[in-house]
């Protein structure tokens, strides 16, 4: 008898009786689309995680990135708008790049599905702009793009404009331990430096990514 | 393995793992009431945490209507639980992943080593992962001729220390910045000997001593916060980016989870993910936190094992009181709380799950006659159910299973002999005159006489009235 058979049968003794439904839950809590989206929120709380801050136009983009990685080594995802990089910096476009050579890079550029405003939060899922996951991990410094559409208020929003067959990196800061006597430091094995720069919306010319790549 | 009937739900097996420890609770936490740096440290480090969390729980507006659902969803799940795990598996596979189940830690064992070694590595790195801790899985691996790093910093300080975890979400909480530091200067190799016990110093120097492990090491075993069944996707909630790597850079990724850690749909996890981190780090959201479904061509390994462990969770099913210590999400608030975890650490409990919820789950894993000081290693004062992102009633279930506990013949006949007293009138009456002759008699408080005696041992005994109110009653 095989483990699987020994498992599920022991889990029905222990139950006994018929399978009920699934039982409707009570969501008593602020579910998608019920809390308003505050963009100075978002930005405390990505200061108050140690990430910094930039906010300017689209066209303004590369200038905020020279001022961070100008002068260094940057891997680029594939589908990166080639407008927010600086001639400043040495490309190193990811087709698929070995591990050295990522590790060795100086820094990541990439944009970013979608962003929750109340956590300080932004979440990567390996599209175009965004890469494979190695890209965003072992360079020391991660510059994110968002344009302000992209942030949303609450966890809830957020879980529903992403989908379950993307590979998901939910980002709150830089990386961080609480393991030497529960003080939370910066720094360990995760980018030690988390820019995000946030686009302002431009009217006229919404681009709605996550429907395209969900259409 | 042991020839059991069919169907017939399990305790976790002895002899392997670390569910149960080699003393009693008590004879355990009087030596670590002793060591007065163990206590600094950690009511210094449980003060911090409850100041943290008790502040990010206090920005949400909606958290009693989060901890509603989150007991909901669970307690949905346990009572679908095989047909959860069903659909799931197949979630699973569909998405290029292959599903494995483990009876027991014997099993669940065999089968890691088994998949490393149909790799050829002869190293794993590690997630930090109570499962794993559990099963005892290291020690499997180390027999094998298999080397485990463990990547994150506490579980690392731990390894170097040739110690034991103390915590669920922190296992080095008993060791300070400077213990933490000697550690690294005995055991880490090449370390710079002009290291300082400055907290940002210690995790640089974990930084470079693991760098070149994960760049290289080809299988990463992990454990699971959320297991999704509706989609097969798994979730890691982590914070120093050792997750990522173990998840993103081997070409075989190993995920070990315990049967009870799957929830029923991907909206499920819009609950957990606003409960687990404010109630386990104190944080808005932890630095990193990983969803994979299945293999991900040309991003992330591309042989993904997910194996599903009972080890013990079909006996704790089985107990319709007992069973909601299966909802835990392992985020150890109830430790931060609890007045008995602060005061002797986590070791003295002898299992891996020590404090509140280690008290409820280590006994019905292994059985109640295993661990029978554990339901006691509490003064039931609620804080733990108070603070309990899903609402486990530890109190209640720490009650329950002293009843279960073997108790000494003498208990046993008093407690009979009350219950009748109680129910006779007459006889009530009477025994209520003899205490109060006892107290003219001069006998004072505290003690009973033999066979009674190991009862006030512990105990005071309260000093009797000098009315009892059947005779205020009578006298108004």
């Amino acid at each position: 008898m095989s483990a699987r058979e020994v498992i599920l049968g022991r889990l029905r003794a222990a139950l006994g009786g018929p399978v009920p439904a699934p039982a409707e839950v009570a969501r008593d809590y602020r579910g998608p689309g019920s809390a308003v989206v505050d963009l100075d929120l978002f930005v405390e709380r990505l200061t108050d995680y140690r990430a910094t801050v930039h906010r300017c136009a689209d066209a303004d983009v590369a200038g905020t990135v020279d001022a961070v990685l100008g002068g260094r080594r940057v891997v680029v995802p594939p589908g990166l708008p080639r407008h927010w990089l600086p001639d400043s910096v040495t490309a190193v476009p990811d087709d698929d790049l070995g591990v050295d050579v990522v590790a060795a890079a100086d820094g990541v550029v990439t944009g970013a599905a979608v962003a929750v405003a109340e956590t300080g939060t932004i979440v990567l899922d390996a599209a175009a702009d965004q890469g494979r996951r190695l890209i965003t991990l072992l360079p020391d410094v991660h510059v994110c793009v968002l344009r302000a559409d992209q942030v949303v208020a609450t966890v809830p929003d957020a879980l529903a404009r992403v989908g379950p067959y993307r590979p998901l990196t939910w980002i709150s800061g830089p990386s961080a331990t609480s393991d030497i006597e529960l003080s939370r430091v910066e720094g360990v094995h995760g980018p030690r430096n988390l820019h995000v720069v946030l686009v302002a919306a431009e009217s006229g010319t919404p681009v709605d990514r996550e429907l395209e790549a969900q259409g | 393995m042991t020839r059991s009937f069919l169907g017939m739900p399990a305790t976790a097996p002895p002899g392997v793992g670390h569910l149960r420890g080699t003393e009693p609770f008590p004879a355990a936490a009087r030596r670590a009431l002793s060591d007065a740096q163990l206590r600094r440290n950690l009511g210094h480090a449980t003060a911090t945490i409850r100041g943290r969390s008790a502040a990010v729980i206090g920005e949400v507006p909606d958290w009693p209507g989060l901890r509603a659902a989150g007991r909901a969803i669970k307690t949905d799940t346990m009572a679908r639980l095989p047909e959860l795990l069903e659909q799931l598996e197949a979630a699973v596979t569909a998405a290029g992943g292959t599903v494995h189940w483990a009876a027991d830690a014997v099993q669940a064992n065999r089968i890691v080593t088994d998949l490393v070694r149909a790799t050829g590595a002869d190293r794993v790195m590690k997630v930090k992962s109570m499962v794993t801790q559990e099963i005892g899985l290291n020690e499997a691996l180390e027999a094998a001729g298999i080397e485990p790093v463990e990547t994150d910093l506490a579980e690392l300080i731990v390894q170097l220390g040739d110690d034991r975890p103390s915590h669920i979400l922190v296992p080095a909480i008993h060791r300070n910045r400077s213990e933490i530091r000697e550690i690294f200067l005995r055991a880490m190799p090449g370390v710079d000997r002009a290291l300082t016990d400055e907290p940002a110093a210690l995790a640089a120097a974990a930084r470079r001593h693991l760098r070149q492990t994960f760049l290289s090491t080809r299988v990463a075993v992990s454990g699971a916060n959320f297991a999704v069944a509706e989609t097969g996707t798994l979730a890691v909630v982590e914070s120093e980016g050792n997750g990522r790597m173990c998840l993103t850079l081997p070409e075989t990724l190993i995920t070990v989870m315990g049967i009870e850690k799957v929830i029923p749909t991907w909206r499920d996890l819009e609950v957990f993910l606003q409960l687990l981190p404010r109630a386990s780090t104190g944080e808005r959201m932890n630095p990193y936190t990983s969803m994979w479904t299945g293999v991900t061509p040309g991003d992330g390994p591309q042989a993904f094992h997910l194996v599903l462990l009972d080890n013990g969770r079909s006996a704790v099913l089985a107990d319709p009181v007992g069973r909601q210590a299966l909802h835990c999400i392992r985020c150890s608030a109830c430790l931060n709380v609890c007045p008995v975890y602060e005061r002797t650490g986590g070791h003295a409990y002898g299992s891996v799950y020590p404090g509140p919820i280690g008290a409820v789950l280590s006994p019905q894993l292994t059985g109640v006659a295993d661990n029978a000081s554990l339901p006691y290693a509490s003064s039931l004062c609620g804080a733990c159910y108070d603070a309990c992102p899903v609402m486990i009633d530890i109190p209640s279930i720490l009650v329950h299973l002293r009843g279960q506990a073997p108790h000494p013949r003498a208990e046993a006949t008093a407690m009979a002999a009350a219950a009748y007293t109680m129910d006779h009138p007459a006889l009530y009456a009477a025994a209520q005159r003899a205490v109060r002759l006892g107290r003219l008699a001069g006998r004072r408080g505290r003690g009973l006489p033999p066979p009674l005696s190991g009862w006030t041992a512990s105990r005071d005994l309260p000093e009797p009235p000098r009315q009892t109110f059947r005779q205020w009653w009578a006298e108004r």
